[in-house]
């Protein structure tokens, strides 16, 4: 009786030994035994408040609803901090990559530093989800096959916002312009949707970024005469922006138009100033009964509604974790392909598809900010004027110079 | 026996970097040593020529910038590239400097500051630099034609051997006659004068040759990231060689490189800390400054020589 026991036992043992290299292979399709997302992002500057701690969050709630495991290894987040600086985002992926074994990277605010990111996932085949980065250039003349640009580009907020405006009759532009990517991207985008609505640009200006003191930017703004001043920089920059053009008088004779406007910018200026403001948006907290479900998970942890940046962020982690599910494997090829064969359809986008070039196309909203007196409860921000359909938002594919669109 | 002591040093020194690629993350080590090469530049000429430069990163970024530019654009080869960055910092070396040594001491620091401003200036305007993009995706190439740099091992190992070819130079230089002069310059200018010595002229090869050291440093540090921002550029880099000197040890040969590593390990390892990593590296050169003044190896020898 004891021996049958041994010999049983025995049996049982040599048979796991026997099991066991099989349950290896199947997790050998994932690398490492871990899926890691390292979320790069401004913890210290100005798009801290847009991005920051508030993307990390996001795409850890990803990670959680997904169930914290993918195909029977655990999804672990992790962040750094760019400080938006190209030299930063490139050490930092490059770091991740080699060291410690990220699979895909996501947000990369400041568009330097994104396209500096993206650069090294196509070097060492991983995935960037670029949510915070703005310029068309990821989507275009830097476009690469391990890259997806998510929430927004330049162009779509550009085409929302100047073209309404325009329509509205303020046909004379003046530009003031972040020296970056994204701040060229969006002057050239804007002119281009101005010039298709009959509008003319008289001229603009590139300040560093990020910038402090915008005065003689504003005065040269001011001397053009143009019916309307475009700002093309963001955050804090275009809030200190609208600030002083109020203080020198500037703005009720010429009309301020951001590019590109955060629900966090609306909370920090107030709606007193910030009223009337037409801005177009990928995402909007207050707009359905599932963005509002989701919005107020991400309050309660972060005690600010999400950005369409956050949200974003959230968006594509989920999508990338789906994309492993369906592959089988973490292997970038694999899992883009995946990414791109699979349609986007949760509270921040409906029937969104990845294209070839890696933009994800979704519909945006053209807002317009309330007045005080119009808004009834906390966050309660935007009017919807419009929801544009995402292939009207976007670049056209005939427009973009991306060759993986070519094939 | 001092003979015996130096050169068990350099083999030492060379020993460890053959080695270290496998125990530690290679682009880690390359970027330290580019600094590294930068912080000795810097101590020829804080530490033997007693001038502090506070524009140097002027050197180091527009020689990142214009040799990355010729690779890129141009498509010449790794070691061509590099070689132009080097011309690029003597001659922005034998400017600043003719302008800069007529002045001592503070202005001597103001005037190096501001010139270094303008070319700061420069690299933010013109768009070859690409502004706050910088030059993205500089292809590292072959060198000679022949050997593949992409391949990260033997990009180390290139940048081990520009580093040691800089580091010898610096001692050879140290160590001659020439060498002795700068001391003596350091030490007592109108007594170097009284001797006959034609001091400015001295003190304009020191920095033209720190100058040019420094454009080799940064042209490397381009090629190994792929990358020349205005990072490289700006005033901080300016100042963070200032720190790696001090840290490590100012007037000492191997100080600059202990204090290059110093910074480089504690910005790379900080950096989840975020902006709080410029505060704790206040606070280590609050530290260093208090604690040992002679730097790490300048304190560390010291402890030596007196046993």
């Amino acid at each position: 009786m004891f021996k049958f026991k041994v010999v049983a036992a025995a049996l049982a043992g040599a048979a796991s030994a026997w099991l066991a290299p099989s349950a290896i292979a199947q997790s050998g399709k994932m690398s490492d035994g871990v899926v890691k997302i390292g979320v790069q992002t401004d913890l210290s500057g100005i798009y801290s408040d847009l991005a920051g701690q508030g993307s990390v969050l996001a795409a850890k709630m990803a990670a959680e609803d997904f169930g914290g495991k993918v195909n029977g290894v655990p999804i672990e987040v992790i962040a750094g901090d760019t400080q938006n600086k190209p030299d930063v985002a490139s050490n930092m992926a490059r770091r991740w990559f080699d060291e410690d074994k990220v699979d895909m990277i996501v947000d990369l605010p400041g568009s330097a530093a994104a396209l500096a990111a993206v650069k090294v996932a196509k070097e060492k085949n991983r995935i960037a989800m670029v949510s915070s980065g703005g310029t068309t250039r990821l989507t275009n003349e830097d476009c690469t096959d391990r890259t997806v640009h998510w929430a927004y580009d330049t162009y779509a907020l550009a085409n929302g916002t100047a073209r309404a405006v325009t329509q509205q009759g303020g046909d004379t532009w003046f530009f003031i312009t972040p020296d970056y990517a994204f701040g060229h991207s969006m002057e050239k985008d804007a002119s281009e949707a101005i010039k298709a609505a009959g509008g003319k640009v008289l001229g603009s200006v590139r300040h560093p970024f990020p910038g402090s003191d915008f005065s003689t930017y504003l005065l040269q703004a001011q001397s053009s005469g143009a019916k309307v001043i475009g700002l093309a920089n963001a955050a804090s920059d275009m809030m200190t922006t609208i600030k002083q053009a109020n203080e020198f008088g500037i703005s009720p004779k010429q009309r301020l138009a951001s590019m590109i406007v955060m629900i966090t910018d609306i909370h920090a200026m107030g709606l007193k100033t910030a009223q009337g403001l037409l801005s177009t948006d990928g995402f909007y907290w207050d707009l359905n009964d599932e963005t509002r479900a989701w919005s107020k998970r991400f309050f309660e942890r972060h005690k600010r509604m999400p950005t369409m940046i956050q949200a974003g962020v959230y968006s594509a982690t989920l999508h990338y974790l789906k994309s492993i599910k369906a592959a089988g494997t973490d292997e970038a090829g694999a899992v883009m392909a995946k990414i791109k064969a699979t349609p986007v359809n949760d509270f921040f986008a409906k029937n969104g598809k990845v294209r070839a070039d890696g933009r994800m196309v979704h519909d945006m909203l053209l807002t317009q900010v309330k007045s005080p007196a119009e808004s009834k409860y906390p966050w309660d921000y935007y009017k919807v004027l419009k929801v544009i359909p995402g292939d009207q938002a976007y670049m056209p594919v005939s427009k973009s110079v991306c060759p993986l669109n070519k094939k | 026996m001092t003979f015996d002591r130096t050169r068990l040093g350099f083999i030492a020194l060379v020993a460890a970097g053959l080695v270290a690629p496998y125990l530690i993350y290679p682009v880690f080590l390359m970027k330290g040593l580019c600094f590294a090469l930068f912080a000795c530049a810097f101590n020829l000429l804080l530490g033997y020529t007693g001038l502090l430069s506070f524009g140097h990163a002027a050197f180091f970024g527009s020689a990142a910038y214009l040799s990355g530019h010729v690779i890129k654009e141009l498509g010449v080869p790794p070691e061509v590239g590099i070689l132009i960055g080097t011309l690029l910092g003597l001659g922005l070396g034998l400017i600043f400097g003719s302008l800069a040594i007529r002045r001592q001491g503070i202005y001597f620091a103001m005037i190096t500051l501001a010139l270094a401003q303008m070319v700061f200036f420069l690299c933010l305007q013109i768009k070859e630099t690409g502004g706050e993009d910088g030059l993205q995706g500089i292809p590292r190439g072959r060198l000679f034609g022949a050997i593949d740099l992409s391949d990260t091992l033997t990009m180390y190992y290139f940048v081990l051997a520009v580093f040691l070819i800089g580091f010898f130079f610096i001692y050879r230089v140290v160590h001659s006659p020439f060498g002795q002069v700068l001391k003596a310059i350091r030490e007592n200018e109108p007594r170097a004068i009284s001797l006959g010595y034609d001091t400015d002229r001295f003190k304009l090869i020191a920095f033209v040759l720190s100058a040019g050291l420094s454009g080799l440093a940064g042209a490397t540090k381009a090629l190994v990231f792929q990358l020349a921002s205005l990072t490289d550029v700006h005033w901080q880099m300016s100042g963070e060689v200032v720190l790696m000197a001090l840290v490590g040890g100012v007037g000492t040969i191997y100080g600059p490189l202990a204090g290059a590593f110093i910074i480089v390990t504690m910005q790379n390892y900080l950096s989840g800390f975020g902006s709080w990593v410029t505060i704790i590296m206040g606070c280590v050169f609050v530290a260093c400054v208090l604690l040992f003044r002679k730097g790490v190896v300048g304190e560390l020898s010291g402890l030596l020589t007196r046993r």
